[in-house]
């Protein structure tokens, strides 16, 4: 079920309209019951992989919550040995519990990729075609790996004593199951989610009315700006031997602003309509085209994907054994500047690597990961040399035009880094990048070139005029809630932006027959 | 208090008000303008108009509403008559249309065209939008459209068709607005005039099939308005225009003969009735066979009234001063339009 469809309203307006007509104590339950009939129409098999992971991670949580609790028993033996006891055991039940469901994650999702990759390997040794590996007929659940890592986290934070274990495993269900941040997130941590997710809810006009308008919002991404500048992202990946050179260059900034669209549009309709329910979804976008850096986007981009590696890889690779041991041999061996770089910087290795994976099985990915990996280690090795800059030229950090610059390099770099998952093919991205010096072909932006990729000059102007009310929210949204901002406004005035953005939505969205039925680009992770 | 109550209320009454004209305006602006576009598509909504009371009414596809003409019933053999068809009108179409019809009126005759029996499965939305928007929303309307709909369709988008035509505001011309609330009317008793001859050479044979069976679920349409029109006292005839494409197979046509025997049906195939009829495909059909026009339609109707008052319980009715007086102004209009057509005058 689409976010997108009438399905998923009428599926939301029987969920509103019920949730505040129960008593209070029992809507949690309630919305237990919408998400899994949520998943169950996606497709009825996927819920034996959430109710696995559901009630693998629920019962190694209490064990573990329950070991820790013995540790501080008294105990009549050596208390050193018995809390060492208790924390090997913890970590092995951590460990069975993470490799049961990162191993469903691993292999319902990466196990073609890896036969693809032994195939290629097999291949180069002259192995036969009919003697390689074939590929598994495997269902990839949606939203696994979102739901997986949200259970993760709850374990490991279970495990470190940062929140208390779950008793109840239908208050559990709900966490891992809550239906709009099923399919794409935020990953929610346990600790902030449950605050509120749990709560009986009044009826608050004001929070409804702004739920309702934040998720108004978010079909107005999706619908009038993604799906529509999808058209032309399809038609440039399509021939690539066509449109290249200055095409290139376009189609990224395209996919850009389909990205940006269709995710923050779809985490827009999670939260707005966790707002409806009285749930606070945590924020997983910060006006990310505004950094200055790449370090800086990701703190704005995909916020909750970001504190989840840097949680549970980054930290615990970095304090591991054998990174410390690194570290100590690094110090010792290469000085110690790049010795306590060294360690830092094979672990944000780590970090990229998996993130390019977690976001797709494919090599794309991985590279794509990995090019963010270079352009942060290199910014950072560069950061001295920046530095002596600053210090030379202190009014330049402050002028606006240098922030401008920073912010267009930001977006170029994230452009084209982002190529690689733009074509989903590495030789060939680099092959376009490489037309866009070779192939002088700019005069496509002003001979109606343009106007071949499927949009009429018409779509062009919405598209610009949505980018300029993207932009204006942005800006807006530095000095407070934009929402809070119209509000204040006079009814009509009010009913004016809102009724517009409602019709907006209505006559100009890509939806319905003559336009596909886009997925969000996100379901797919 | 009272006040900021009544102030309320008028805000609230007023907020709706606007959302609902804004809406209505915008459904109208955004629809097609079938009388002025692909007039196939006005047809089927003109019925509505009709005083009712019709001695005969024919369903099907273009081939009946291409190929008979009701003035001609009327003006030579006292037959009134009414056309429901629209461009590639699925059996099932026809026979929810059938039951529409019998929200009205009780004809004693009904004629169906049997070439939509080829059709097991729905074509095409625009198709599927022709024959449909044009019906008055009944229970009939509904099943129609869930027996209709393609996969990419949806029954809302025929609820509020504002979510199937809203991508139109790239296409709106300045008849969208001076004809949100104006419609002409296209047809004469649902009968389209074509007058232009395009001669049939070298229509294509028919190509070979994997399967001449008809499918289940047109059959089981074709059950349907038999038994609706037994239940209701109605005859049905079946008919075979005479378009020489899509091509009638043989095996089709035994079906359709073995199927009249057996529900006791009178069945005409004109394709076998080409001398009898005095049809001559190099100058009464307008696109090389596939449709007659006016001067073809005329032969297989002549031949279709002296059939019908042989045949059937249809009697001569142009003694009735009411209906004769309403079909003199029809056939004003049908005349009219033949005369402005033959001086190729544009269209008004």
């Amino acid at each position: 079920m689409l976010f997108t469809s009438y399905e998923f309203i009428g599926f939301l307006l029987v969920l509103f309209i019920s949730y505040y007509l129960i008593p209070k104590r029992h809507q949690w339950k309630l919305l237990l019951v919408f998400s899994y009939l949520f998943y169950f129409i996606a497709g009825p098999v996927y819920l034996l992989y959430i109710t696995a992971t559901t009630i693998t991670i629920f019962f190694f949580a209490l064990k573990i919550e329950n070991l820790s609790k013995r540790k501080d028993e008294n105990f009549s033996g050596d208390k050193k040995v018995h809390k060492a006891l208790i924390k090997n055991k913890k970590w092995r039940l951590l460990l069975f519990a993470l490799i049961i469901n990162i191993g469903i994650l691993a292999i319902s999702k990466y196990t073609n990729f890896a036969i693809a990759n032994a195939n290629s390997v097999l291949r180069f040794f002259g192995v036969a075609a009919e003697k390689q590996f074939g590929f598994r007929n495997i269902i990839i659940p949606l939203g696994i790996s979102f739901y997986t890592f949200q259970a993760v986290s709850y374990l490991i934070d279970v495990y470190r004593g940062t929140v208390t274990a779950e008793r109840n495993p239908f208050r559990f269900a709900l966490f891992v199951s809550f239906f709009p941040q099923l399919i794409q997130g935020p990953i929610s941590r346990f600790g902030d989610l449950s605050k509120t997710l749990f709560l009986p809810h009044s009826f608050d006009r004001i929070q409804v009315s702004y739920g309702l308008q934040r998720i108004l919002f978010g079909f107005f991404k999706k619908l009038v700006i993604a799906d529509r500048v999808a058209v032309g992202v399809t038609e440039i990946i399509r021939e690539p031997d066509i449109y290249n050179g200055a095409f290139v260059f376009i189609g990224m900034f395209f996919f850009a602003l389909e990205l940006y669209a269709d995710f923050t549009g779809g985490i827009d309709i999670t939260i707005g309509v966790a707002q409806v329910l009285g749930i606070k979804v945590a924020e997983n976008f910060r006006r990310p085209f505004f950094s200055k850096s790449i370090k800086e986007f990701w703190k704005r981009w995909h916020i909750s994907m970001g504190t989840w590696f840097t949680d549970y890889i980054f930290y615990p690779v970095t304090v591991s054994k054998p990174m410390l041991r690194l570290s100590k041999w690094s110090r010792k061996n290469l000085g110690t500047a790049l010795g306590k770089r060294i360690p830092i910087y094979l672990a944000s290795f780590i970090v990229w690597f998996t993130t390019g994976l977690w976001h797709g099985a494919s090599w794309n990915f991985i590279v794509w990961g990995l090019a963010n990996w270079i352009v942060i280690m290199i910014s950072q090795e560069f950061e001295p040399l920046y530095n002596r800059f600053h210090n030379r030229f202190p009014r330049v950090k402050e002028q606006t035009a240098f922030k401008l610059f920073q912010i267009i390099r930001t977006i170029l770099i994230m452009n084209m880094i982002r190529s690689f998952n733009y074509y989903r093919d590495v030789p060939l991205t680099f092959r376009m990048w490489g037309t866009m010096v070779t192939e002088r072909n700019w005069r496509i932006v002003f001979d109606g070139s343009l106007l071949g990729l499927g949009l009429s000059m018409a779509d062009y102007v919405i598209l610009l005029l949505g980018v300029v009310l993207l932009v204006w929210v942005s800006l807006k949204q530095r000095n407070g809630a934009v929402r809070e901002y119209i509000s204040a406004k006079p009814y009509w005035v009010k009913f004016v932006i809102w009724y517009g953005l409602f019709l907006s939505v209505l006559i100009f969205g890509a939806y319905g027959i003559g336009y596909d039925a886009s997925q969000f680009i996100y379901n797919q992770f | 208090m009272k006040n900021d109550n009544r102030v309320n209320y008028i805000r609230i009454i007023a907020t709706i008000l606007i959302i609902v004209s804004t809406l209505y305006l915008l459904t109208r602006l955004m629809m097609p303008k079938y009388d002025i576009g692909v007039i196939e598509g006005a047809l089927v909504a003109e019925y509505y108009d009709e005083v009712k009371g019709h001695d005969l009414i024919f369903i099907g596809d273009c081939e009946v509403y291409d190929n008979f003409s009701p003035a001609v019933l009327w003006q030579d053999y006292g037959i009134n008559s009414y056309i429901r068809g629209s461009a590639q009108q699925l059996i099932w179409q026809s026979y929810y249309l059938l039951e529409d019809t019998l929200y009205h009126e009780k004809p004693p005759v009904v004629i169906f065209n049997v070439l939509a029996l080829m059709y097991n499965e729905p074509q095409r939305e625009a198709y599927n939008r022709m024959s449909l928007e044009g019906m008055r929303w009944t229970p009939a309307k509904i099943r129609a459209i869930n027996a209709s709909m393609m996969e990419s369709e949806h029954f809302l988008d025929y609820v509020f068709p504002l979510l199937r035509y809203h991508s139109r505001w790239k296409e709106l011309s300045s008849a969208d607005f001076t004809r949100m609330f104006k419609k002409d009317k296209v047809s004469h008793n649902g009968f389209f005039i074509n007058i232009g001859v395009k001669p049939a050479i070298n229509v294509p044979e028919g190509r070979i099939l994997a399967n001449y069976n008809f499918g289940a679920k047109a059959m089981e349409y074709l059950d349907k308005m038999t038994a609706l029109c037994l239940e209701n006292g109605i005859e049905l005839i079946l008919v075979k225009a005479p378009s020489l494409y899509p091509y009638w197979y043989d095996e089709w046509e035994e079906q359709v003969k073995v199927y009249a025997k057996a529900n006791g049906l009178k069945y005409i195939n004109f394709l076998e009735l080409i001398d009898e009829t005095g049809l001559d495909f190099m100058t009464d059909t307008y696109n090389a066979g596939l449709h007659l026009n006016l001067t073809g339609a005329e032969k297989i109707t002549h031949y279709l009234g002296e059939f019908l008052l042989n045949n059937t319980s249809l009697a001569d009715r142009r003694g009735e001063a009411d209906l004769a007086t309403r079909w003199e102004e029809k056939l004003l209009l049908y005349n009219r339009e033949i005369e402005r057509l033959s001086a190729g005058l544009d269209v008004e």
